[in-house]
């Protein structure tokens, strides 16, 4: 496993205490996982994606990621509209242990944009994961 | 590197030899046209079926006899059991499974007794079914048994049918119910079935329950608890009387998961401890063999209160007869076809019945001496988050051994080589890097002092050759396997026959 | 005791090392208020010898012995069953193994189980199969479950009334602390399930049908899933003789989603029902809603072919109170025994064997009618089917089974409107002299 400090933790993200990341991506957001989740969770094998026209409030489940013996269930960082899903996880849920931040898991068409600003910024999520 | 260096002591030792016969799968074998069994010459003419309804004929590869037992006989050698050798494997109780047992259940007027015969016609087995029951309410205390659960997790299931039952029965449906941190995952997966929400209890940070905690969640919502005593951690559960009492007096009933009663047999009375439901495993406790998975049995026992709901049929007497009784207006029903794993049921009749009293309660005595002896002797070299008297199983971590890296999986598989089965490990959850060792009583003396010398050397091979630990184990038919492949592209059936050729 | 290897020595040797004074010591963590006081009234321990006499004393309390002919099905069958099986079987490596959670000491079980879910899936016309549930019924029970998940916000299950009772009755008792509603099939006058109120209910997730059904009577499965399908639920197919399949189209074959049943007739004795084997599998869309344990191919780091239990994510050591079931412990041996008999009889036999009861029971079915018995369904069936006799049947069957036949067993208990009628069963096991006894006492 990784040390705290060899993690990847991208500036322009907001980050949840359940170590998803939610990224702008003009009107919509996409929402992925961090680098410390996939590092924890280790070889992911399985990923249940939420449907698209699914709607979510903030911290609601909206789907599961599985690795052999674990399972950890995603929520939603933004309350909104589930706009897309990244179909490509489905074969190759190792994509998000590649590059968790590339491999994002939906996007999500928000009702509140605001709830962005409360996400963690970087920094703090990285003093929260030293604890 | 010489085979010394690349092995480690393990070939010195018990350890594995080199038999291993390759053998392939069923379907890459055998011709058609051939045979394993007998059919009979038909006597009767040939009768017409209805095309329409006839199909193909199934793929099955066509094998010889001899072709099915080398078979059979080349994989049970790449399998280990309690025959093979011993079985440290916490929270199973991988005792001894006698012999005389097997012989007992395949008598043959009870291996083919036929479950629909009017009872008139089938008084063997109901009084074996009758006197088992009654075995198992003495030895546990109370008062009332059902013998259909064919598994301990069915025992939850039905333990927990009857929670349903009764609190209906009582006018007013709960919706939680107290489930410690420390449980089987079959415990909330078998109260979720009946619908109830499972609220977890931290367990203290001497490992034990705490009552003002269960008194703080128990409310008049609340069907129960479920607790597993003696707990998963291999202890005793000192305050579950006082647990009970909080239960009861908001309107809640105690399940207990007798998992663990190999410990305590002639020493815990259930019922004084508050318990109201309670199962057993037979397939742990009473010695039936587990079969690779299965069939277990996990009858449950109840208090006088809770009689009314066990599931039907009941094995009943009448006199000089044995009946089964159906009609039970709050029985919460039938949970399996007929009478529960019969065949297993035999031989914990028969273990009870070679054991007797003392003999039962000299086994948990011995479970619990081992565990306790095997505690002393490795606790210097191995972690262990609860340092207090332990029942018939106790839990190391890999703590001590962070340092080189190696983690439970690396000396679990390293004790493979050594020709031991590994100790349960990362179980229970709240003990991180957890191993559980369960020796049972079945292990002399000596054995146990080979297991802790064993031990000893692995956690000396940590430091000094910690490969021999990440690359093991070696000398098996196969290495460390790819789970995560076997995860991703799951691939659960062989190819038809016709894409292998 | 033989099975308790310490010598006194031994014991007082341990005890000085824990630093107990006494065996009782170990148990100071008990409070005296929870200890077992009373004293057990067991009976003495008995030598092997003593325990042989008394489970023969018991043997010789069962009315029909080995040498007896029972013609009852109805969920449990007598086969012939090779000594191959019964040898491999009891193999101590098999029976006193655990569930294979350490793969690398348990190739043989997991190899084993591998080949048993692909003949069964083979069987019964099905992509997967699990490493077993504990019974038929159970098996029912988790199927209708199963269905309800992948249905998501369905609440109702609608079931046969011709499924085996005692299989209804534990659906119902696995259904009861829910909010589902089990919506009961009738009959059609030839015995099969009348599907034709299901046009009317939309929100049924899973219809279960039994083939051949309690009765015996072959459903017409491939119309079945039709209907179902077109009513928007699942087609779960359930059965209790499996050997049928030799013979008959399989339920996968015919449009089922998800085929469970009973197992016990390839290889595993009677022994007065239990233990048998919960089959079950499905299509492979719905593998991730599977109960129970899989078993699945993999390589070792050498490269080398080998089998874990994979997908554990869905079971309840991982997702607890998520888990798609409670299952833990399966009926692993019973399994291997069915795919040491399918392995046993191959294509070849398993045609041939199936062919043989069909024909078996058919002779019966004819020779009975021919002596005035009447078919009560009228449908084609497969080694069961029901009669009604003119006049009462009870005193002749008493006068069979005192020459050891069990001619039947009376649906007055399970169906009312079917007192007096019998369901008779025939496997290869019953030759046609015993039959042919049957139908001159039925004609006497």
């Amino acid at each position: 496993m990784k040390e705290i400090d060899e993690l990847l933790l991208p500036e322009d993200l907001g980050y949840t205490d359940d170590h998803e990341w939610a990224q702008k991506t003009g009107e919509t957001f996409r929402v992925g996982v961090s680098d410390y989740a996939q590092d924890q969770l280790g070889d992911i094998v399985f990923v249940e994606l939420p449907e698209v026209g699914d709607s979510f409030a903030k911290g609601d489940e909206c789907g599961t990621l599985e690795s052999v013996k674990a399972v950890s269930e995603l929520y939603t960082p933004l309350s909104g509209e589930v706009v897309a899903v990244n179909e490509a996880l489905t074969d190759n849920p190792e994509l998000i242990n590649e590059d968790p931040y590339g491999a994002w898991i939906l996007e999500i068409k928000p009702s509140a944009p605001a709830e962005f600003d409360t996400l963690h910024k970087a920094a703090a999520y990285l003093e929260m994961l030293k604890g | 590197m010489s085979e010394q260096q690349t092995t480690g002591a393990a070939n010195t030792v018990l350890g594995t030899g080199g038999l291993i016969f390759n053998e392939p799968l069923l379907w890459e074998k055998g011709k058609k046209g051939r045979m394993g069994m007998s059919v009979p010459q038909s006597d009767v003419p040939a009768a017409t079926l209805d095309a329409t309804l006839e199909g193909t004929e199934v793929d099955f590869p066509d094998l010889s006899e001899v072709d099915v037992v080398r078979h059979y006989t080349r994989l049970s050698q790449w399998n280990f059991g309690v025959d093979s050798g011993m079985y440290p494997l916490g929270s199973c109780t991988m005792k001894y499974n006698p012999k005389t047992n097997e012989r007992q259940a395949a008598t043959p007027a009870i291996a083919l007794a036929h479950p629909m015969l009017e009872e008139g016609l089938s008084q063997g087995t109901l009084r074996l079914l009758y006197e088992l029951q009654e075995f198992l309410a003495t030895i546990t205390g109370l008062d009332a048994v059902s013998l259909q659960p064919a598994a301990g997790a069915h025992g939850e299931l039905t333990g927990m049918l009857i929670f349903h039952a009764y609190h209906e029965h009582k006018g007013h449906q709960r919706h939680k119910i107290l489930i410690p941190d420390t449980a089987h995952g079959t415990n909330p997966a078998s109260a979720a079935l009946c619908g109830y929400k499972a609220v977890a209890v931290k367990s203290g940070p001497d490992g034990m329950l705490d009552p003002e905690l269960v008194a703080s969640l128990m409310d008049e919502d609340t069907a129960g608890i479920m607790l597993t005593n003696p707990n998963t951690l291999g202890l005793f559960e000192e305050r579950v009387r006082e647990i009970a009492e909080i239960v009861h007096a908001k309107g809640g009933l105690v399940y207990g998961d007798g998992a663990n009663m190999n410990a305590v047999m002639g020493v815990m009375d259930a019922k004084k401890c508050g318990v109201d439901v309670l199962h057993l495993n037979l397939h742990k406790t009473f010695s039936t063999p587990h079969g690779g998975g299965g069939p277990g049995a996990g009858p449950v026992c109840v208090t006088k209160e809770l009689e009314p709901f066990l599931p039907v049929p009941r094995a009943v007497r009448k006199g000089d007869s044995y009946q089964l009784e159906e009609n039970l207006p709050l029985s919460v029903g039938r949970v399996h076809a007929f009478h529960g794993n019969f065949g297993v049921l035999v031989k914990a009749y028969s273990y009870i019945l070679t054991m007797g009293a003392e003999g039962l309660k000299r086994a948990s005595q011995l479970a619990v001496l081992n565990a306790n002896y095997i505690k002393e002797q490795l606790k210097d070299v191995l972690h262990l988050p609860y340092d207090r008297p332990c029942m018939h199983e106790c839990v190391f971590s890999d703590q001590n051994q962070q340092a080189e890296k190696i983690s439970t999986l690396d000396m679990a598989k390293r004790l493979i080589d050594y020709g031991y089965h590994p100790p349960t490990i990362y179980f229970p959850l709240v003990v991180h890097g957890a191993m559980m060792i369960e020796p049972t009583e079945s292990e002399c003396k000596e054995d146990i002092d080979q297991f802790i010398a064993t031990l000893r050397t692995i956690v000396q091979e940590a430091k000094e050759q910690p490969d021999l630990l990440h690359e093991a184990p070696q000398r098996t038919k196969v290495r460390r396997l790819d789970e995560v492949q076997a995860a991703r592209c799951p691939c659960l059936v062989g190819l038809p026959s016709a894409e292998d050729k | 005791m033989r099975y308790l290897p310490h010598t006194p020595e031994d014991i007082s040797d341990m005890l000085t090392v824990i630093g107990a004074d006494s065996l009782d010591g170990l148990f100071a963590s008990v409070p005296e208020a929870c200890r077992m006081t009373s004293s057990w009234d067991l009976p003495q321990p008995q030598s092997e010898w003593q325990l042989n006499d008394h489970m023969r004393g018991l043997a010789a309390d069962m009315a029909i012995g080995e040498d007896g002919k029972v013609l009852i099905g109805a969920g449990s069958y007598r086969h012939y069953i090779p000594e191959t099986i019964r040898t491999l079987a009891s193999r101590s490596e098999f029976l006193t193994a655990y569930t294979p959670y350490q793969p690398e000491m348990a190739q043989g079980t997991l190899q084993g189980i591998f080949e048993y879910q692909t003949l069964t899936a083979r069987l019964l016309g099905v992509d997967v199969v699990n490493a077993s549930m504990y019974d038929g019924a159970s098996a029912l029970a988790e199927a209708l479950l199963m269905g309800l998940r992948i249905a998501k916000k369905k609440k109702k299950v609608a079931i046969s009334k011709a499924i085996h009772p005692h299989y209804r009755g534990v659906v119902a008792a696995y259904l009861r602390p829910t909010s589902y509603e089990i919506i009961e099939l009738e009959l059609t006058a030839d015995g099969r399930t009348d599907l034709s109120s299901l046009s009317k209910e939309s929100d049924i997730a899973a219809v279960a049908l039994q083939s051949p059904n309690f009765f015996g009577v072959i459903e017409e499965l491939e119309q079945a899933a039709t209907t179902i399908h077109d009513a928007g639920s699942l087609f779960v197919a359930c059965f209790s003789e499996p050997l049928a399949y030799g013979l008959l189209k399989n339920p996968g074959d015919c449009g089922a989603d998800i085929v469970c049943g009973e197992g016990q007739s390839f290889g595993i004795a009677p022994s007065f029902g239990g233990p048998g084997l919960g089959m079950f599998g499905c299509k492979t869309a719905y593998t991730r809603n599977l109960p129970g344990r899989l078993v699945g191919e993999t390589k070792d780091l050498d490269g080398k072919r080998g089998y874990v239990l994979t997908l554990a994510t869905r079971e309840q050591h991982i997702r607890r109170e998520k888990a798609t079931s409670n299952i833990c412990s399966n009926q692993g041996v019973c399994a291997m025994t069915a795919a040491m008999y399918m392995a046993s009889l191959g294509g070849t036999g398993l045609r041939q064997l199936s062919r043989l009861n069909f024909d078996k029971s058919e002779y019966l079915k004819a020779q009975l009618l021919a002596a005035g018995a009447s078919l009560v369904f009228a449908a084609p069936t497969f080694n069961e089917f029901v009669v009604r006799f003119p006049g009462d049947f009870s005193a002749k069957r008493e006068k069979l089974l005192k020459q050891g036949i069990v001619a039947g067993l009376d649906l007055g208990d399970l169906y009312p409107e079917l007192a007096g009628a019998y369901l008779f069963c025939v496997t290869e096991t019953i030759d046609k002299a015993t039959m042919d006894t049957i139908a001159t006492e039925v004609a006497a």
